[in-house]
C-alpha cells in the first residue's frame, strides 16, 4: 500500500508528502469553492456580474480579500478573554485540517488509512464546537455570546441525524473505513448488474438527504444561519473577529463544506473509484495505477458538485426560527434516520 | 546516546497505572475543596477517565478486550450522570444566583 | 518503542498539567477547558495503547457532547470572564495532604502488585469488530440496561428542564 505511483518512497517523505497534500485538500476546494459559488455563482443568481476587476473575470479577487484581511490589525476587545479568544479560530480551522485526515482520494493516495475512519469523522467533526463556542464567550459582547450559544445547540442537534444517516452506509458496507466503504460502492452490482457499480445514494436516498441537510446545519449555511444571523445578532460569534482571525473562521466555513462534500461522496456517490467492472477490477490491488491520479480529479468533481448544491440551497432560501430548527432536528430527522437504520439492518439481514 | 537509552526503557503499565492514580488524586482533591457544582462534576469527570485510563492499560498488559468494553459502560453512565447533574444544577440555578453547593442547605435542620 | 515513551511523558505532562489547572483554576470556563486537554491527552495515551476505537469514542463523547454540554450549562447560568472568588472551600488546605495520602497510597498498591511488567510489544490495533462482538454478545445484558439507563437520564433532562 506504500507504493504511490509506483514509486517505494520512505516513511518519512510519505509523511510529508501526505501533510502537504491535506493542506492542499483543505484549502483549494475552499477557495474554488468561494470564487465559483460565492463570488459568480451568487452573482449570476442576483443578476449582477460580482468582482471583475482583479484578474480574468475576477478570478483573482480572492487573493486581493487574502492580502486585504493579512494586513489587518489583530483586534480584540477590551473585556475580552485574550488567550481564549485568540485561540478559538485556530480550533475550529484545525478540526476541519484533522476531518480531512480521513478522506480518501485513490488507492494509495490517502492521507491516513483509520480502521475506523467514518466514526473518527463524524468525531473530529464535532471539536468545532468547542471552538465555535468558546469565541463566543470570550469576545465579552452578549451578541456574540447568543450566537456561540444558538451554534453549540444547532451543531449539538444536527449532528445526531449525521451519525444516524451514517450508520446506514455502514451497514450497507459492513466496514467504517473509507476505502472499503468506497470498495464495496464500486465493486457493488444492482440486481447482477454492475455497470455502475452500486452507489449507495440510490439504496440510502433518505440517508443521503438527511445527511446533506444535516451538513448544511453543521456548516450554519442558511437556512440554519441562526448563529451569525446578520439582522439579529449582527454576525454572531464572529462579530468581534477581525484581520487574519476572521479570515480562519471564514476558510474554516468554506473548507469544512468541501470536505464534508468529499465526505458524502465518498460516502454516498462512490468516492474515488469507477464501477470496477468496467476494467476487472476485483480488489483493492488489482486496481490500476493511474487511479492514483484520476481518482483525485474524481473526488474533487463530486465535490464540486455536492458543494454546489449546498450553495445553491444557501442562496435560495430563507432562514428558519430557532424554534422550527430545532423541532425540525428532533421531530423530523432523528425518527426518520431511526427508522432508516432500521430498514437498513431488516434488508441486510434478508438479502 | 539518549535515544538509544530511551530505546532501551520498555513501555511499563505500571506508569500508565500511576498516571491513572495521580489524576485520581487530583480529582479527588478538587471534589474536596471546590465549591462550584459545574467544578465539581468537571472533577468527577476527571476521576472517572482516571479509571478509563487504568481499564485500557490494564487491558493492553493482559491483552483481554473486556477491558475496553468496560469503558464503554462507563462513557455511558458518564454522560448520563452529566446530563442530569448539570439539568439539575440549571433547574437550581434560575431560583438563586449562586452556584455553589454549600448554599443548598435548607434540609439542615 | 522510542516514540511511545516520549509520546507517553508529552500526554501524561499535559494532563497532568491539566488537571491542576482544573482544581486551581479561578474561572470556572477556563477550568473547563483544562479538562478538555485532560480528555484529549487521555484519547492520546489510548491510542498509544492500541485503542483507537476508545480513543475516537473518547473524542466523540467526551470533548463532543460531554464538554460542550459543560460550557453550555455554565454559559447559560453565569460564566463570568475573568478571576471569580469562592470558587474554592475555606478549608482547602485540608484537601491537599489527602490528597497526597491517597496518591501515595494507590502508587504503593499499584508498584507493589505490577511492580515493572512489561506492556505487550505488539502493535497490533484492536480492531472494531471484536469491541462490538464482546459489548453485543457477553454483555449485552448491561448494554440492554445501560440503554435504559440512558433513556431513563434524557426523560429526566427533559422534565428538568420543562418549565410547567
Amino acid at each position: 500500500m506504500s507504493a504511490l505511483l509506483a514509486i517505494d518512497m520512505p516513511y518519512w517523505l510519505q509523511t510529508i508528502l501526505r501533510v502537504l497534500g491535506g493542506t492542499v485538500a483543505v484549502l483549494l476546494p475552499a477557495g474554488t469553492i468561494v470564487y465559483v459559488f460565492l463570488f459568480k455563482m451568487m452573482s449570476f443568481m442576483q443578476s449582477r456580474l460580482g468582482p471583475m476587476e482583479a484578474g480574468p473575470y475576477g478570478s483573482l479577487q480572492l487573493f486581493a480579500e487574502v492580502g486585504k484581511w493579512l494586513q489587518k490589525e489583530d483586534l480584540y476587545p477590551d473585556r475580552a478573554d485574550k488567550f481564549i479568544f485568540k485561540i478559538a479560530p485556530i480550533v475550529v480551522l484545525t478540526s476541519t485540517f484533522l476531518l480531512v485526515a480521513v478522506v480518501p482520494f485513490g488507492p494509495d493516495a490517502w492521507f491516513t488509512n483509520f480502521e475506523a475512519g467514518v466514526f473518527y469523522a463524524l468525531a473530529v467533526s464535532s471539536v468545532s464546537v468547542l471552538g465555535i463556542l468558546i469565541a463566543g464567550w470570550a469576545s465579552a459582547n452578549k451578541y456574540s455570546l447568543l450566537g456561540g450559544l444558538r451554534a453549540a445547540g444547532q451543531l449539538i442537534a444536527y449532528e445526531l441525524p449525521m451519525v444516524l444517516a451514517v450508520i446506514g452506509v455502514v451497514i450497507q458496507a459492513g466496514s467504517m473505513n473509507f476505502q472499503e466503504i468506497v470498495m464495496a460502492q464500486n465493486a457493488g452490482e444492482i440486481f447482477g448488474w454492475n455497470g455502475i457499480g452500486n452507489p449507495y445514494i440510490l439504496t440510502q436516498m433518505v440517508g443521503f438527504i438527511i445527511f446533506m441537510i444535516a451538513v448544511q446545519a453543521e456548516l450554519t449555511q442558511t437556512p440554519f444561519d441562526m448563529p451569525i444571523a446578520e439582522s439579529e445578532l449582527v454576525s454572531g460569534y464572529m462579530t468581534e473577529y477581525s484581520g487574519f482571525r476572521f479570515l480562519m473562521f471564514f476558510i474554516g466555513e468554506f473548507a469544512t463544506a468541501g470536505v464534508f462534500s468529499l465526505i458524502a461522496a465518498a460516502l454516498f456517490l462512490g468516492g474515488w473509484g469507477i464501477p470496477f467492472a468496467w476494467f476487472g477490477w476485483d480488489s483493492m490491488d488489482s486496481i490500476d495505477n493511474w487511479m492514483n491520479i484520476v481518482g483525485p480529479l474524481i473526488m474533487f468533481t463530486k465535490m464540486m458538485v455536492l458543494s454546489g448544491i449546498i450553495m445553491w440551497v444557501r442562496f435560495s432560501y430563507p432562514r428558519f426560527r430557532e424554534d422550527q430548527l430545532q423541532k425540525f432536528a428532533w421531530k423530523v430527522l432523528i425518527p426518520v434516520s431511526l427508522l432508516n437504520i432500521m430498514a437498513t439492518a431488516i434488508l441486510k439481514v434478508a438479502f | 546516546m539518549i535515544a538509544a537509552l530511551i530505546a532501551e526503557i520498555k513501555p511499563n503499565s505500571t506508569w500508565y497505572l500511576v498516571l491513572a492514580a495521580l489524576l485520581f488524586a487530583i480529582g479527588t482533591l478538587g471534589v474536596m475543596v471546590r465549591r462550584n457544582a459545574l467544578v465539581l462534576f468537571m472533577c468527577i469527570e476527571l476521576m472517572l477517565n482516571a479509571v478509563n485510563l487504568s481499564f485500557v492499560a490494564l487491558a493492553k498488559e493482559m491483552d483481554d478486550i473486556n477491558g475496553q468494553a468496560v469503558v464503554f459502560f462507563v462513557l455511558v453512565v458518564a454522560a448520563a450522570e452529566v446530563v442530569i447533574g448539570l439539568g439539575i444544577v440549571v433547574a437550581i440555578m434560575r431560583k438563586r444566583v449562586s452556584a455553589s453547593v454549600d448554599d443548598l442547605a435548607e434540609l439542615k435542620g | 518503542m522510542v516514540a511511545q515513551n516520549i509520546f507517553f511523558a508529552i500526554f501524561a505532562v499535559i494532563m497532568v498539567v491539566g488537571a491542576l489547572r482544573v482544581v486551581t483554576s479561578n474561572n470556572v470556563v477556563h477550568a473547563a477547558l483544562w479538562l478538555v486537554t485532560v480528555l484529549a491527552g487521555a484519547a492520546g495515551q489510548y491510542i498509544l495503547l492500541s485503542a483507537e476505537f476508545v480513543a475516537v469514542t473518547q473524542v466523540l463523547v467526551y470533548i463532543g457532547a460531554v464538554m460542550v454540554l459543560f460550557l453550555f450549562g455554565t454559559m447559560l447560568t453565569r460564566a463570568r470572564l475573568g478571576e471569580e472568588t469562592d470558587l474554592n472551600n475555606k478549608t482547602w488546605i485540608l484537601g491537599i495532604p489527602v490528597a497526597l495520602l491517597l496518591f501515595g497510597t494507590m502508587s504503593y498498591a499499584l508498584i507493589d502488585s505490577f511492580g515493572d511488567e512489561k506492556l505487550p510489544e505488539d502493535a497490533t490495533v484492536v480492531s472494531t469488530q471484536v469491541i462490538s462482538d464482546q459489548i453485543f454478545g457477553p454483555y449485552l445484558i448491561p448494554f440492554w440496561a445501560l440503554s435504559f439507563v440512558l433513556l431513563a437520564a434524557t426523560i429526566g433532562a427533559i422534565v428538568l428542564a420543562r418549565k410547567d
